[in-house]
């Protein structure tokens, strides 16, 4: 069976400025993918490649086997079309640092947007789906309110909920407590920890070491635009080889 | 302990004396000008009295209501139009966007006015059919293009230019994670716009074009380059050259613009205060008197900004 993801060489260029330097990264179905590194060193940049709300500049992105936002054919590299990466998108969630959640909608209609408007679910079906990811999440008693008037903590897990809702097989959160006050952090992670429970493959950046430590299948440790070591959480985190990682665990540990 | 309510500070304010020396100081001169008003005999009251509801008069009221109104509807057609292409993908359509831009907002509204009343003698005859081929239908421009098409078009055409910026603007004032998010979702660039853009985009939008339609209202008065000659300022003028009293007649129609801007006024107010206008996205929402829960809610987000120019860092 193909992996969930796979990055072949991926390289990523703003302009004059390389921020992924050559990236090879393999995460399989069910796997959880915990990407740790200072700040600037490539791993928002990585996971937004994943999505292709940034496109690679050199090297291959395959998401379930598929090749993301490019055909081949005839040797021949060709951009896919708006649709068609739009397509590839709504199989994959996405979980931003600053929740994003649609201000204008209550916290149902944003979960039923996609749905709605993407997949071309009914009204009913639509709805109700929507109430059962508010309940995987804890929110069901908030479905009516709009997102000023939930916490930080619950506006994000209004966002993963939405993001559920178009039944992705594989979610991608980005720094999903770095925008909270600290005690509304714990509520976000046991929602993220319930998700991988369930078998579900996510990759998280994060600068939550003890997240990664207990719900990580594969730590991958990143700085200036390379992995440097990845592994299961107990390698690198705990018993790193290259000094690099050392030095960074020895800091925020 | 019980608990007890603090005594509350009943201080007297401060005396501040400029407030009374200008009050005085603006009464005065307000008193002078309203009697000047009233007592010179040169402002022909009594023909103002006879002429405000003259059934001339009226109707141009309702010539300048009308062009007021469909110049808007065209404007605001066009802008979304050209704002939405200016800021699409297609090189094309983003040139054609700028193109009309650049020349609507760089030429007198009076001379488009000329132009389009002239329309008719530059291109008598109008027709469709497939370019430098045979014509299907073909038609008198001058059966076509009325006087009042002409102005609307003119009045219609040249506010759509400047109205796509604005509309422009609200549209890039709404955070760029909001488009991720909907990407993200695998929506369209079209459902995002309007399903989440232009919803948010809205606040920014429509308060300015409240302003644009009551400049619009006196703007209507130069369609005479046309020239049509049904509207508020032509009639008024009109009747009063006609008798060689042509200032009690600008009276009269000063009056019905500054009744019908009043009124727009308070259209405008209320439109604010649905927008919540003047309320601060980093403070807590508050109610605004007439604002929705909804705009509430966009406000306290801060997804919206109020100026245009400001980046966003996600």
């Amino acid at each position: 069976m193909t992996a969930m993801i796979e990055a072949k060489g991926v390289h990523k260029l703003f302009g004059e400025l390389h921020v992924l330097k050559g990236i090879d990264f393999t995460v399989e179905r069910g796997e959880v993918a915990v990407l740790l590194g200072p700040s600037g060193s490539g791993k928002s940049t990585l996971i937004r490649c994943i999505n292709e709300l940034e496109q690679i500049s050199a090297g291959r992105m395959y998401v379930d086997g598929e090749l993301m936002g490019l055909r081949e054919k005839n040797g021949r590299l060709h951009r896919l079309s708006d649709k068609e990466i739009a397509h590839q998108r709504s199989r994959v969630g996405m979980v931003f640092q600053r929740f994003n959640l649609f201000p204008h909608m209550t916290a149902l209609a944003n979960v039923m947007e996609a749905p709605r408007q993407v997949l071309r679910m009914s009204k009913g079906e639509a709805e109700r789906d929507a109430r059962e990811q508010l309940e995987r999440v804890g929110l069901a008693d908030r479905a009516d309110h709009y997102p000023s008037q939930l916490s930080g903590g619950q506006q994000q897990r209004v966002a993963i909920a939405r993001a559920l809702a178009m039944k992705p097989e594989l979610m991608l959160f980005d720094e999903p407590t770095s925008a909270l006050d600290p005690e509304l952090v714990g509520e976000v992670l046991t929602v993220m920890q319930d998700l991988a429970a369930s078998g579900m493959t996510m990759v998280v950046v994060t600068h939550e070491v003890g997240f990664a430590r207990e719900v990580a299948d594969q730590v991958v440790f990143m700085d200036d635009g390379v992995i440097v070591e990845s592994g299961p959480p107990a390698a690198v985190i705990d018993n790193p080889q290259n000094p690099r990682t050392k030095d960074f665990f020895a800091k925020v540990l | 302990m019980a608990e007890s309510t603090p005594e509350l500070i009943h201080a007297r304010p401060v005396f501040r004396p400029s407030v009374w020396i200008w009050a005085a100081i603006v009464l005065v001169l307000a008193a002078m000008f309203v009697h000047g008003l009233v007592t010179n005999p040169n402002y022909h009251w009594e023909i103002v009295w006879e002429y405000l509801f003259d059934p001339r008069v009226v109707s141009a009221v309702g010539w300048t209501l009308i062009l007021t109104v469909a110049a808007m509807c065209l404007g605001i057609l066009m802008a979304v139009t050209m704002a939405i292409m200016r800021m699409g993908t297609n090189p094309v359509l983003r040139a054609v966007s700028w193109a009309y831009i650049w020349f609507f907002r760089g030429t007198p509204i009076y001379t488009q006015l000329v132009f389009w009343g002239l329309v008719g003698v530059l291109y008598q005859r109008l027709s469709i059919g497939i370019p430098f081929g045979p014509e299907f239908f073909s038609f008198n421009t001058y059966d076509l293009i009325t006087p009042a098409v002409a102005a609307i078009l003119g009045l219609g055409l040249n506010e759509g230019a400047y109205l796509a910026e604005i509309v422009r603007g609200g549209l890039q004032s709404v955070d760029k994670g909001q488009w991720e998010a909907a990407n993200a979702l695998g929506m369209k660039r079209s459902t995002t716009l309007r399903r989440i853009v232009i919803p948010q985009a809205m606040r920014v939008i429509v308060p300015p074009t409240g302003n644009e339609t009551i400049s619009m209202l006196k703007t209507t008065s130069l369609v005479l380059a046309v020239p049509f000659s049904l509207e508020l300022t032509f009639v008024s003028n009109a009747i009063g050259n006609k008798m060689f009293q042509p200032l009690p007649l600008l009276l009269v129609a000063a009056i019905y613009y500054l009744a019908i801007t009043s009124i727009l006024m308070i259209f405008q107010t209320r439109i604010e205060a649905y927008y919540g206008k003047g309320f601060d996205g980093e403070k807590p929402a508050k109610a605004g008197r007439g604002m929705s829960k909804r705009q509430q809610s966009i406000l306290a987000a801060g997804t919206v900004h109020d100026d245009p120019t400001l980046e966003v860092t996600p």
